[in-house]
Formats: structure tokens, C-alpha cells, sequence
């Protein structure tokens, strides 16, 4: 028989059990293959019970995020044979509540996603008929990178802040903010700085830059905190010495 | 049983749903809008297109070539008139969606940039690098949550419209956070729930992309248009099926065979020449670039693999530099997935099941023959991509339709009164029956979804793939037929409410299965070869007896049936398809 490499994934169901544990698997070690693949061959021949999300199977939706071998990963994107012999340890994105097995709920995210205000405002709208906004490639690449998260919420579990601190907004959501920020064609920095200050934790963080390290998508949520403590910081300078420059 | 009520309910949160949610709140933000989702909008497919989206902007463009490429890519089978508002529109929602923040990429000078793409005389597609599809899908979500009057449904899955009396009255959708089935009301609904390249083996298709949608529609009696036309994209990576988007060709790829022979050359595209012709060789259509493919392979110049037969897709002469800022995405896919560099390498390539030119029939303001009942995207034909859709007009569409979807249906909506409740209740109540007796709660069952998955897809490639005869597509339909037969004694071992994707993926296949009936009673009937639909025992273009759209129908009894409807001709007669002149 053909090599495998036993998977220990991390099994949930709250209509069953009240608690997490591991159940073993052993799959194929087929060199073309990543994590996900494994889990669906556990799904389609093993287990049909098994549950998570995934679904373009190529780095970019960013349904896949788990934890395997404790790092958070996409696993489409996480071959199998960089954890030869095995085994390889597969969970839920950590910090984030267990809905089953390896799904976590989001739902938390997706209202501090919300709560910055993640799209252009201006004061006045342009009308259609006449043209786009110009913007240079330069002043494009201001904000590019942060516009190249794909939500996956990798950062989330990578991040101490998260972990101590439920209510911190966290990494994609103030890099997403930046994103928005930093593009020309924006005028709404105030109104969202305003909201990640009403935020906590936000100062906790302690730029351990783990968020930018587990970024599958090389995206610099830490470098989106830096740039947004020393704005705030300079507002409030501003604020305190000439209190009419602020807008 | 758990109700809600809406104005306008859309089934799906992708590029076509987004576009017609903000289109309803834009029209009148007191209209109370439903987005139900079995994914949370931004992992929808349209996440994951890459090339870009075609638009005439440059002074050197006109809508009338933009027109006439949309026309003859798609072999004379496209209605004329809704190409001409398509190619009316476009510029204006890709403006639209510049004004919302879409970062296309520019020209030096602040412009919006345009790159070739493949059977377009002119360059005239927009693209944010080659993750088109994902600022888009991004742009679009982000954009949608300033609008109060959306509800979003996310990972609800609909096993069901309910229609009353001729009508649709919403739908019954499964919460699969907590098993919950609900009724949803609306008094229009909009299918907007993509394409079906899983009935297939072989796809750039994410997991999700089942044709739920045009199931729905089909067993609601609504007839789905031209489904035996089915794009292969010509560049899919081995195994994988991931694409490699056109804008690699459109930058000056070359597409070689085992002797490093660019062999399109042999196929009627053109000559060979150093950089990119429009409408030449490698910018050829991508029908005629896949079926050169099995040519090649049948002349025995292809290369050999453990994942079937390749040819190489050549980028190395445009440089790290380009690569880099012009098609990053491809560097990125093929280092991760396939373990080579384009920079330094040739990427192995094969024709990968990409684009369903069928779906939904709808007019050209988006709606059914079941009132109140819309669709948009990739799970409706209007048509604008007749028997082969050109490369970046999908994502054009998915804007123009789905906000024009949009529209019609807030306006529908605005003009109806409430349906008879309690008969469109017992209708759901039903369906919760059917949900739960022959699914979540069945104990009894042998046969494996995975299984049945598999062997459809088997029959589907062999039958109904790139070429096709009357045998191979008989034979699949045999198989499908038997498969539906078995599908009836399926075995779920998972009985959870919460989130239970055993339960979906029954669904799923469910519905691939009807999609899959539907693709061969089309191909069967259609005797002739246009674009993607090559029958080798009918080898020409009829245009006497087929410049007609099929309409396959569900009949009481389960069987298909199909009709034809004449193709809209507005001011381009049909004629041959001339490439590489
Ligand atoms: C890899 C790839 C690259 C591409 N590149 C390009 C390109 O460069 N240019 C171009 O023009 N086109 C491109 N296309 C085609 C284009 O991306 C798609 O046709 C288009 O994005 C489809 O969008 P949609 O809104 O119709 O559907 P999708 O984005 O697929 O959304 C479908 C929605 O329906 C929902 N849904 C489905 N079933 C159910 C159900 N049962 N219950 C509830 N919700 C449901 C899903 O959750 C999802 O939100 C590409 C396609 C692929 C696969
Ligand atoms: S499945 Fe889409 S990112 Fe992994």
C-alpha cells in the first residue's frame, strides 16, 4: 500500500459531545496533496460527518483557515508532505468560538469588519458621466497591499491581543480600515478613526507582528497598527496645540 | 414553522446578488432586501476571477466592436439586443464600481488601465492586477454594508422556491449554524447563485458551484436556456483544475506543444508572431483554443503526465519584472501549487471545465417566465455569451444584469401585495417534511454521495465533454438517469443540526445531477457544432434549423423536454467566425 500519514483532527459536536477530542485518521501522503485534501478524502471515504468550510481550493477565498501543527494556515494552500512523517495536528482557528468540528463562528468579526466602515466616503459624489477618480499607481500601491486580505482570520489566531482581549477589533479589521484610509478617493479617515479610538485594545498591542507573519496573503495588518497609533497619536498632539487644525 | 418576510430576496451573495442588493436600496431604501448565502458573500466564486472585466473606455474603442466580438465569439447564438445594452452598460457599472473603491490598476497618468483579452479586437478590459474577481467580490460586500436596509442571510443554504399560483413567494432555507428551517418570504426573488463546473470532474470551479440555482428554477417550472454550451478555459493547471487566467496569453504567453511548437498555428488562428495580435492565436476563443488542444493530443504532440495530457504555457520571455506586476496571481499559484516558477519554467496546462454559457432563461430585464422570479450571473442566460462566452464579459455581466435584476425586481416587488400566506406556509411546511424525512433524519440508505458524485462527473466528461456524438452523450444520459435512480437511496450518517455539510452536500448533488440531465438533453437535441457544442457526427454550423436557443423544460413526471426559441438578431447577420486575419 501506498504511504499515508495519520491526520489527528480535532472533533466537536455539541449534539454529542461536550467537549473537543481528537480522532485519528490515516490518509494518503500523496505529494500533490494539501490539507484540505486530505480532509475531503477523510469526508468523501472515512467520515461523512466531518465538517468544515472550504471551497475555491485556491488560496483566495478564505473559507480554509485552520490550525495545523498549532500555526495557523490555509489549508489549501499546506501540502502534506512538509509534516512527513506526521502526524499532523489539525483544529479550529483558536480564539474564536467552536461551532463544530473544525468550523468556528465569525460572526464577531464580521461586525468589527463592519464597524470600520469599509467603504469610500465623500463628501461629495462624483457623477458617473464624468469618469473616474484619477489615482496613480503610486498612490494605488499606498494602499494595495492592505486591500489583499482575504478574511481567512488567520491573523485573529495568531494574535495575543485576541486572546486576552475579546472586544480588540483586531488585525484585518484595522488594516482593512487603513485600506480604505490610505486610497485617494477616500474621505472618511476621521470618521473611522474615530471608531478604532471608541475601540479597546487596540494600545495592547505589542507589535509582536505575529499577524504579519502568519499572513498567507502577505498583507502587514501590524505595519496598519503602526501607522494608525502614530496618526492617532499626532491627532491628539494636534488636538491639544491648535485644536481648529484637526480637519 | 420560523417565517421572516422581505421585499426582494436574493439567492446568493456573489458579484451578481451584491450588485442587485445595492441596486434595490439604491432604488427605494425603504424595500427590504434578503441576501441568503450558503457561503458568507465574500468567499463567493467570483472571489476567485482573475483577467478582468471588459468595458469600452479607450477613444480607440467602440461599443459596436465590442459588440460584434461578444457576437461572433459566441457563434450568432447570443440575443443581439441584450448584447447591445450589455456593451451600453458596461462602462458605466465599471465606473460605478471605480467610484466604490474597486483598485483597478492605472496608467501612469491616473486612467483606468485596459489589457487584450482573448477574441476581443481591442484591449478594453479592466483588472486589478489578476485578482479581478476578488476586488470586485471585496468592493462590492464592503460597499453593501453601508446600506441598512440588507439583511444578509450567510450560510443559510435554499433547498426551495415557493410558488403560489403561478408565482414566487420566497423560499425555504436551511440555517446551518443551528439546522434551523425556515420559510422566507419575499414578493420577488433573484436567482443569483453562479455556475455548475462540479458536475464535472475536472473544473476551475470552487466546491461550491452545484447549478443549486438552476435546479431550483428547473423544479419550479421555469425552463433553463442553452446548457449544452460549456466553456473549457484552455489553461488549467493539472490535478488541480486552478486556472491560469488568459491575461497570461494576453501578455504575451505562448501556448507550445511537446516540440516547443506554438501548434495554433495550425488551427486557422493565425500566424505566429513575437508579441500579442487581438484576436489571434493565443487571444483566439477559447473554444477553438480547447478543441485545438484534442487535436494536438490526437496528433500525439501533447505531453504526458500522471494528471492527463498537457501543453505548456510559455511566460518566461516577458521577464520577472512584468510577471510580477502584471500577473502576480499566476506566479503566486503556480510557485504554491504546482511547485514551479514561470519565471524560470513553462507551465504545464490542459482545458479545464471553466464557464456555463446556459443557465436560467431570462429576458433582457432579467426575468423568468415565473413572476416575480429574476436572475443574474452566471446561473441565468440572457443571452450575451451564446454558444462561447468571451473571456471578461462574465464579470461585466454579473454588474450590468445584476443591477438591472435588481431594479426590475425592487419595481416588481413595489407593485405586489401579499401572496396567500397560508398556502405558501403549508408549501413549506412540506418542504421541512421533505428536509427532514429524506435527509437529516434518514437512517436507512447504501448508496455513497461521494460515489454518485464521482461517476456523474465520469459520465458527464465522457459524454458530454469537449467533443461530442450522439452515442457518448446517450451513454451519459443513461448513466445520469440511473444515478438519479440511485441518488433515491442515499446514505446520510450525519443527523447534526449544526452546521451539517453531509446534509448540504446531498443537496449539492441533488441538484448537479438535474443540471447534468439537463446539459445532455440539450446536447443530444442539437444537431449541429457551434462554439463550445462540437458534435463530431455533426460537424457544421446549422444555422437553418438551430440559430434557435434551447429551452429545456422538467416535466410532471420528472422527464426533460425541450423547446426553441429564435435568437434575437439585431444589425449583425450570421457569418463566419474569423480569427487571426
Ligand atoms: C477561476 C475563475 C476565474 C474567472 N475569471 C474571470 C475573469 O477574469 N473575467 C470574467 O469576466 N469572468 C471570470 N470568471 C467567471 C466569473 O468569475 C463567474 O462567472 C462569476 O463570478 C459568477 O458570479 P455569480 O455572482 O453569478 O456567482 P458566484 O460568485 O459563484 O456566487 C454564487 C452565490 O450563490 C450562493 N448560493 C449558491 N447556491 C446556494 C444555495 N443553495 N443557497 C444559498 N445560496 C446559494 C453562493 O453562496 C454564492 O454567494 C472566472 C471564473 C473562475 C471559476
Ligand atoms: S478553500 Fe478558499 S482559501 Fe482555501
Amino acid at each position: 500500500m501506498a504511504k499515508t500519514i495519520t491526520l489527528e483532527v480535532a472533533r466537536y459536536r455539541p449534539e454529542q459531545e461536550g467537549e473537543p477530542a481528537f480522532e485519528n485518521f490515516d490518509v494518503p501522503l500523496n505529494k500533490d496533496w494539501v490539507v484540505l485534501d486530505a480532509l475531503n478524502y477523510i469526508k468523501d471515504k472515512l467520515d461523512g460527518s466531518l465538517s468544515y468550510r472550504w471551497s475555491c481550493r485556491m488560496g483566495v477565498c478564505g473559507s480554509c483557515g485552520m490550525m495545523v501543527n498549532g500555526e495557523p494556515k490555509l489549508t489549501c494552500a499546506t501540502f502534506l508532505t512538509a509534516y512527513d512523517p506526521g502526524p499532523i495536528r489539525v483544529e479550529p482557528l483558536r480564539y474564536f468560538p467552536i461551532v463544530r468540528d473544525l468550523v468556528v463562528e465569525i460572526t464577531d468579526f464580521m461586525s468589527k469588519l463592519k464597524a470600520v466602515k469599509p467603504w469610500i466616503v465623500r463628501d461629495e459624489e462624483k457623477p458617473i458621466s464624468e469618469g473616474e477618480y484619477l489615482q496613480t499607481p503610486r498612490q494605488l500601491d499606498n494602499f494595495k497591499q492592505f486591500s489583499m486580505c482575504i478574511n481567512c482570520l488567520c491573523c485573529y489566531a495568531a494574535c495575543p491581543v485576541v486572546g486576552l482581549d475579546q472586544h480588540f477589533i483586531g488585525p484585518a479589521a484595522i488594516a482593512l480600515a487603513q485600506r480604505y484610509n490610505e486610497d485617494s478617493r477616500d474621505q472618511g479617515k476621521e470618521e473611522r478613526m474615530d471608531v478604532l479610538s471608541q475601540h479597546d485594545g487596540i494600545w495592547g498591542c505589542t507589535f509582536n507582528g505575529e499577524c504579519t507573519r502568519v499572513c498567507p496573503k502577505n498583507v502587514d495588518p501590524a505595519g496598519a497598527i503602526q501607522q494608525y497609533k502614530i496618526k492617532a497619536v499626532t491627532d491628539w498632539y494636534k488636538s491639544l496645540l491648535m485644536p481648529w487644525g484637526k480637519k | 414553522m420560523d417565517t421572516s418576510a422581505h421585499d426582494v430576496l436574493l439567492v446568493g451573495g456573489g458579484g451578481a446578488g451584491l450588485r442587485a442588493a445595492i441596486a434595490i436600496s439604491e432604488f427605494n431604501p425603504k424595500l427590504s432586501v434578503a441576501v441568503v448565502s450558503k457561503v458568507y458573500p465574500m468567499r463567493s466564486h467570483t472571489v476567485s476571477a482573475e483577467g478582468g472585466a471588459a468595458g469600452v473606455i479607450k477613444p480607440n474603442d467602440t461599443l459596436d466592436e465590442h459588440c460584434y466580438d461578444t457576437i461572433s465569439g459566441g457563434d450568432w447564438m447570443c440575443d443581439q439586443d441584450a448584447v447591445e445594452l450589455f456593451v451600453r452598460e458596461a462602462p458605466k457599472e465599471l465606473l460605478r464600481l471605480e467610484h466604490w473603491g474597486c483598485p483597478w490598476s492605472r496608467e501612469p497618468d491616473g486612467h483606468v488601465a485596459v489589457r487584450p483579452f482573448g477574441g476581443m479586437k481591442n484591449e478594453r478590459t479592466w483588472f486589478a492586477a489578476d485578482k479581478t474577481g476578488f476586488h470586485m467580490l471585496h468592493t462590492l460586500f464592503q460597499t453593501s454594508l453601508k446600506y441598512p436596509s440588507v439583511r444578509r442571510y450567510d450560510e443559510w443554504f435554499v433547498t426551495k422556491l415557493l410558488i403560489d399560483d403561478g408565482q414566487v413567494r420566497g423560499v425555504v432555507a436551511i440555517e446551518l449554524m443551528t439546522g434551523r428551517i425556515q420559510a422566507i418570504l419575499a414578493k420577488s426573488v433573484i436567482i443569483c447563485t453562479g455556475g455548475c463546473g462540479k458536475v464535472f470532474p475536472f473544473t476551475t470551479n470552487a466546491n461550491i458551484k452545484n447549478g443549486d440555482g438552476m435546479s431550483l428554477a428547473l423544479r419550479a417550472g421555469a425552463p433553463l436556456k442553452d446548457m449544452e454550451f460549456v466553456q473549457y478555459h484552455p489553461t488549467g493547471l493539472p490535478f488541480t483544475g486552478i486556472l491560469i487566467t488568459e491575461a497570461a496569453r494576453a501578455e504575451g504567453g505562448w501556448l507550445l506543444n511537446k516540440d516547443g511548437y506554438r501548434y495554433l498555428q495550425d488551427y486557422n488562428l493565425g500566424k505566429p508572431e513575437p508579441t500579442p495580435v487581438l484576436r489571434s492565436m493565443e487571444l483566439g476563443p477559447r473554444d477553438r483554443l480547447s478543441q485545438a488542444f484534442v487535436k494536438e493530443y490526437e496528433k500525439g504532440r501533447t505531453i504526458e503526465t500522471p494528471y492527463g495530457h498537457v501543453v505548456h504555457l510559455d511566460v518566461r520571455h516577458l521577464g520577472e519584472k512584468k510577471i510580477n506586476a502584471k500577473i502576480p496571481f499566476v506566479r503566486e499559484l503556480c510557485l504554491k501549487y504546482q511547485g514551479i516558477d514561470p519565471v524560470r519554467e513553462m507551465i504545464p496546462v490542459r482545458p479545464v471545465v471553466h464557464y456555463m454559457m446556459g443557465g436560467v432563461s431570462t429576458d433582457i430585464n432579467a426575468a423568468t417566465p415565473i413572476k416575480g422570479l429574476f436572475a443574474a450571473g452566471e446561473a441565468a442566460c440572457v443571452s450575451i455569451n451564446g454558444a462561447n462566452r468571451l473571456g471578461s464579459n462574465s464579470l461585466t455581466e454579473l454588474l450590468v444584469f445584476g443591477a438591472r435584476a435588481g431594479l426590475h425586481a425592487a419595481q416588481f416587488a413595489s407593485e405586489q401585495k401579499e401572496g396567500n400566506t397560508a398556502a405558501i406556509l403549508a408549501q413549506a411546511i412540506d418542504e421541512k417534511r421533505r428536509v427532514e424525512d429524506q435527509f437529516l433524519n434518514k437512517t436507512a440508505g447504501r448508496e455513497s454521495i461521494s460515489t454518485i458524485r464521482e461517476e456523474m462527473q465520469k459520465a458527464m466528461e465522457e459524454g458530454a465533454g469537449i467533443y461530442r456524438t450522439h452515442d457518448s452523450l446517450a451513454k451519459a444520459a443513461e448513466t445520469i438517469g440511473k444515478l438519479q435512480e440511485r441518488f433515491k437511496d442515499i446514505a446520510i450518517s450525519d443527523h447534526s443540526h449544526t452546521f451539517n455539510t453531509e446534509l448540504t452536500a446531498a443537496f449539492e448533488l441533488s441538484y448537479m445531477l438535474d443540471v447534468a440531465e439537463a446539459i445532455i438533453a440539450c446536447a443530444l437535441n442539437r444537431k449541429e457544432s457551434r462554439g463550445s457544442h462540437q458534435r463530431t457526427d455533426f460537424t457544421k454550423r446549422d444555422d437553418e434549423k438551430f440559430l434557435a436557443h434551447s429551452l429545456v423544460y422538467r416535466n410532471a413526471d420528472g422527464s426533460t423536454r425541450v423547446e426553441y426559441l429564435p435568437v434575437t438578431i439585431t444589425r449583425w447577420p450570421p457569418a463566419e467566425r474569423v480569427y487571426g486575419k
